[in-house]
């Protein structure tokens, strides 16, 4: 299939999801069970896409879960986004070192 | 006295300045899934967003159908949607249809929480303002990583590979540490994620995000309704 499409229709989706309630809506949502979802929603899809995605994402389980543990970690202590992001990468590129060394 | 889109922009400098960085692994994350560097770009230039624009290219990769597509950034983007309707409550009287169609192209999840903290009511040229730098810096940072993953060694664009995720550990484990509710529905999405991965195979990775995020959030939802001021 083209790419242009693919793009396409993943720019319009985004794009309509993003206008249509700041465009055309003008009342409050009432119901608690649909605010309820819509406040969980947005962790569980992060987690969703993270796991288990993560433990491929670097073409090696053993660096991508050193890097995960590492991610885990300083997230816990609130560290800054890219803080954590750089050390997750940091701790995977140490690990596969450390894999050549051992290897 | 400062113009409100000069204001804007310098409130947008430092998200600009962290998606220069987060966007570079979005670069070399969708070369290494076999996109070409111009598709890469075309899709942070028109997209805007982190965690859709990754599934998407899992779905391109994947060779998805345009639904599953359609789906997943419906569903993965839906929260804009809630942000979207938030804001639009705070709009001051100048911000006609024109303008707000405009703006609502730059709602992310840090521009969200910028003009959401602003004490007075948003003009569309603040929200120009707001929106310019984040849109280069995520451009750019885009190109950037996806140059530098054609060019280098495969053990550096390997472990980059984790950026974006490491980016998204980092957004959902400090409210899950505070929120034992959160803590409640990322969990069951792991579950719903794991079982899906490796128990039903046939289901798609687009397709397994949704499912897994809209089951744990329902259930989540059903057994901990939100009390009024948590939304």
């Amino acid at each position: 299939m083209s790419i242009f499409l693919y793009i396409a229709v993943m720019a319009i989706t985004t794009y309509l999801v993003r206008m249509i309630p700041f465009t055309v809506f003008r009342k409050q949502i009432k119901s608690r069970f649909i605010k309820s979802v819509l406040f969980y929603l947005p962790y569980a899809v992060l987690t969703a896409m993270t796991i288990p995605a993560i433990f491929y994402s670097t073409g090696n389980m053993m660096t991508a879960v050193a890097g995960t543990v590492v991610a885990i970690i300083m997230a816990y202590f609130n560290l800054p986004l890219i803080v954590v992001a750089v050390s997750a990468s940091a701790a995977a590129l140490i690990a596969h070192f450390i894999l050549l060394y051992i290897g | 006295m400062r113009s409100p889109y000069t204001k804007g922009l310098i409130d947008g400098i430092a998200i600009g300045l962290g998606y220069l960085s987060v966007s570079f692994g979005f670069g070399v994350m969708a070369v290494k899934a076999g996109l070409s560097i111009l598709a890469t770009v075309g899709i942070s230039l028109t997209n805007l967003t982190s965690a859709g624009q990754a599934a998407g290219v899992t779905v391109i990769a994947a060779g998805g159908t345009l639904i599953e597509m359609l789906l997943t950034q419906l569903v993965i983007n839906l929260r804009y949607s809630l942000m979207g309707f938030t804001l639009s409550q705070k709009l001051d009287n100048t911000f006609n249809t024109p303008r707000r169609m405009l703006v609502s192209f730059g709602i992310t999840d840090e521009i969200f929480a910028v003009a959401c903290a602003q004490k007075e009511r948003l003009t569309a040229k603040y929200m120009y303002g707001l929106i310019t730098m984040p849109v280069i810096g995520w451009s750019l940072g885009t190109l950037l990583g996806a140059a530098a993953g054609a060019v280098l060694p495969s053990y550096i664009s390997d472990v980059l590979g984790i950026l974006l995720y490491g980016m998204f550990i980092a957004i959902v484990v400090p409210p899950a540490k505070k929120n034992r509710h959160i803590l409640f529905a990322v969990i069951l999405s792991i579950g719903f994620s794991l079982l899906i991965k490796y128990v039903f195979t046939f289901i798609s990775s687009g397709f397994a995000v949704i499912i897994s995020a809209v089951a744990a959030s329902v259930i989540t939802a059903l057994f901990f309704p939100v009390k009024e001021d948590e939304v």
